[in-house]
């Protein structure tokens, strides 16, 4: 089980996320999350709630975002659940950032697949880049966590970054994505490996190949 | 003997073309699916059920049976619901991403025949939270099918009102089990519930639900256009159908590619992944379906068909077809006891053999990777992981539990080797 806490709530975090409120882009993307449950639902759409919270968080504080206590409780108000159902579903949640995080979250994944390509060495090169795990660096840059199975196994090792993967790394190619970033460029994302499309076999598919170069349709050979 | 182009269901699997519905429509999805409804909600039951179609998310359950467990009329007014399983977070498999995000019209058009099968009201489409883009490029195909009138009002043109929404998930693989995942759309915590009630009576808020993998639904309606007969043609008896395989780990070229099932596994490595790296005589062991199977040692594997009753004969499973290749560079204790910590992670706490069992496995696995242990412990460990199978409400127990059975039936002499090494080690050091 992940050992999760909220970051302590604390005057300083009342002061500063006390007043939290959707913004009107904020409050569209809500309303419309909320339309997609039953009339008398609306406790399911207590994720993609706190999901919108967190970014727009993220957007207030120019990183991926996290969850305050008080907009914690925000959220159980906006759909009038008790405040420990809301904190129950945050910290069970992986992808609920319970303290802050940098304007870079770099998810390494570490699971088998992805070690058995070399993610020791992805780890290895964020290190030596100065990060450290669970902690923002201190240009506010980047935060590093070793995640589970992402579900990029054959364009493995990976590293999600913020809402974009970026596979098949090397050391090198990582350095290059996160040099990129940390300019203000935005990096190629999915398979960094020349060449490669996606999920193919590398060097070009064994299947399909008619697919490459035009949209075919193979129901004329049924 | 290889199955033909022609004969691949996911022909966009890669994304070298479009995943908009124009694109899709040119390669045959949506084509005339009012008359695949007109065929009837019992005649498409019977088609699946014939096809042989076994459940793709795992545990291979036939479908058309699963969907025929759905009430037939309600008699109390509660609606039905169809739930597609895109929580995809077994380590190795990787399919469904792919499906998602560049064949996103054949999900949708399966989610609609599905759930009119089943007379269902409405899809509830489950995707794991990470699959950030995948869940924009489906969002953006539903959009598309709602604009042209394929789903929503009169679906197709049919008559049959059918809703698809989408709901993301936020990082817990237990979701993927389909009480947990149901917990979860219901704005829960995901713990699964104990059984019965099993959905079919009494599933997403207390309807008749079916849950289903997204790579089940989306063959359905070519199952139908190509007629059952036809799928059932591939594979062997009982184990019909193509299949998209997921090879990662120590092949030259790791890939996802459909092929017929129960192709034997030299074949599907030589055929697509370039072979085994540094040659067939370097594999160790093979992972055939993704993290909870046990593993296979390489003389075992090699010519075996991938199917579900043939690597079933080998101790393990063909769940999601997610292929993990070790070759003999592999730290074959390591690479089980990250799978361990794996699972620790991802207990949801529920119930105490799993929640207090993943821990203890994964910290004597670590142990094991350095040998710092008494060769007793490797049957203690044995025991441990048989008091875990079996005892918890859902599955996660007993997969934590069969990876390290799989290591210590096939690894044995390796755990004891590094247990005696370290013990002469120091024993050396202390004289």
């Amino acid at each position: 089980m992940a050992d999760r806490q909220p970051a302590p709530d604390t005057p300083e975090l009342r002061e500063r996320w006390g007043n939290f409120a959707f913004s009107p882009e904020y409050e569209a993307k809500a309303k419309k999350a909320l339309a997609r449950y039953p009339e008398g639902r609306s406790k399911s759409a207590v994720m993609p709630l706190l999901d919108l919270a967190q970014r727009q968080v993220g957007e207030e504080t120019d990183t991926q975002g996290w969850l305050p206590l008080p907009v914690i409780e925000y959220v159980a108000n906006y759909l009038d659940m008790p405040v420990i159902r809301v904190l129950e579903v945050a910290t069970f949640y992986f992808m609920y950032n319970l303290v802050p995080v940098g304007k870079y979250h770099v998810q390494v994944c570490g699971t088998t697949p992805c070690m058995l390509r070399g993610s020791d060495d992805i780890i290895a090169a964020c290190k030596a880049r100065g990060m450290k795990k669970g902690e923002v660096s201190e240009d506010g840059l980047w935060t590093l966590t070793e995640v589970e199975c992402m579900g990029n196994c054959a364009t493995a090792p990976m590293v999600q970054i913020n809402d974009d993967n970026y596979e098949d790394l090397t050391p090198e190619r990582l350095d290059a994505v996160l040099d990129a970033l940390a300019k203000g460029e935005q990096p190629k994302t999915g398979t960094q490996e020349p060449g490669r499309h996606t999920s193919e076999p590398s060097g070009g598919p064994t299947t399909l190949k008619e697919m490459v170069t035009e949209n075919h349709d193979y129901r004329g050979e049924w | 003997m290889s199955l033909a182009d022609k004969d691949r269901i996911f022909t966009n699997l890669y994304g070298f073309q479009s995943a908009g519905l124009k694109a899709a429509q040119a390669r045959g999805d949506w084509d005339d699916t009012k008359a695949l409804l007109a065929k009837g909600q019992d005649a498409i039951i019977e088609d699946v059920k014939a096809s042989g179609l076994r459940g793709r998310g795992g545990a291979g359950f036939p479908t058309g049976m699963k969907w025929s467990f759905m009430p037939k009329e309600s008699k109390d007014g509660r609606p039905s619901f169809l739930v597609i399983n895109a929580d995809e977070s077994e380590p190795g498999s990787c399919k469904d991403r792919e499906i998602m995000r560049h064949d996103p019209h054949k999900l949708i058009e399966g989610a609609l025949v599905a759930g009119f099968a089943m007379r269902a009201r409405a899809a509830y489409i489950y995707i794991r939270g990470e699959y950030i883009r995948e869940a924009e490029a489906l969002q953006a195909a539903i959009d598309e099918a709602y604009d042209a009138g394929l789903i929503g009002k009169n679906a197709c043109g049919s008559g049959y009102d059918y809703d698809v929404f989408l709901h993301r998930g936020a990082g817990a693989y237990i979701c993927g089990e389909e009480t947990a995942l149901i917990e979860s759309l219901e704005g829960k915590k995901g713990q699964p519930r104990l059984k019965p009630p099993f959905p079919a009576g009494a599933g997403l808020y207390g309807c008749p639900t079916t849950v289903n993998n997204v790579e089940s639904i989306a063959v359905v309606p070519t199952i139908l256009r190509r007629g059952p007969a036809w799928f059932d043609g591939f594979g062997r008896e009982k184990n019909s159908g193509t299949k998209l395989f997921q090879i990662s780990g120590h092949v030259e070229k790791p890939c996802v590619v459909e092929e017929e099932m129960s192709i034997p596994f030299r074949e599907l490595i030589e055929r697509h992944c370039g072979g085994i790296r540094g040659g067939w005589d370097n594999l160790l062991a093979v992972i055939p379906g993704g993290s909870s199977v046990p593993l296979v040692p390489a003389e075992q594997i090699m010519d075996a068909p991938m199917d579900f009753d043939g690597l079933k004969e080998l101790g393990s499973g063909l769940g999601t077809a997610a292929v993990i290749v070790m070759d003999k560079s592999t730290d074959i204790v390591r690479a089980i006891s990250r799978i361990s910590y794996f699972y620790k992670h991802e207990s949801c706490g529920q119930c105490t053999p799993c929640r207090e069992g993943t821990g203890w496995m994964w910290r004597v696995m670590k142990r094991l990777e350095t040998g710092d242990a008494d060769i007793d412990e490797i049957d203690m460990l044995h025991t441990v992981t048989k008091q875990v199978e079996g005892h918890t409400i859902c599955a996660l127990g007993d997969a934590a539990a069969w990876p390290i059975q799989g290591l210590i039936r096939h690894f044995r002499p390796e755990l004891e080797r590094r247990i005696t090494e370290r013990a002469d080690a120091m024993q050396e050091a202390a004289e």
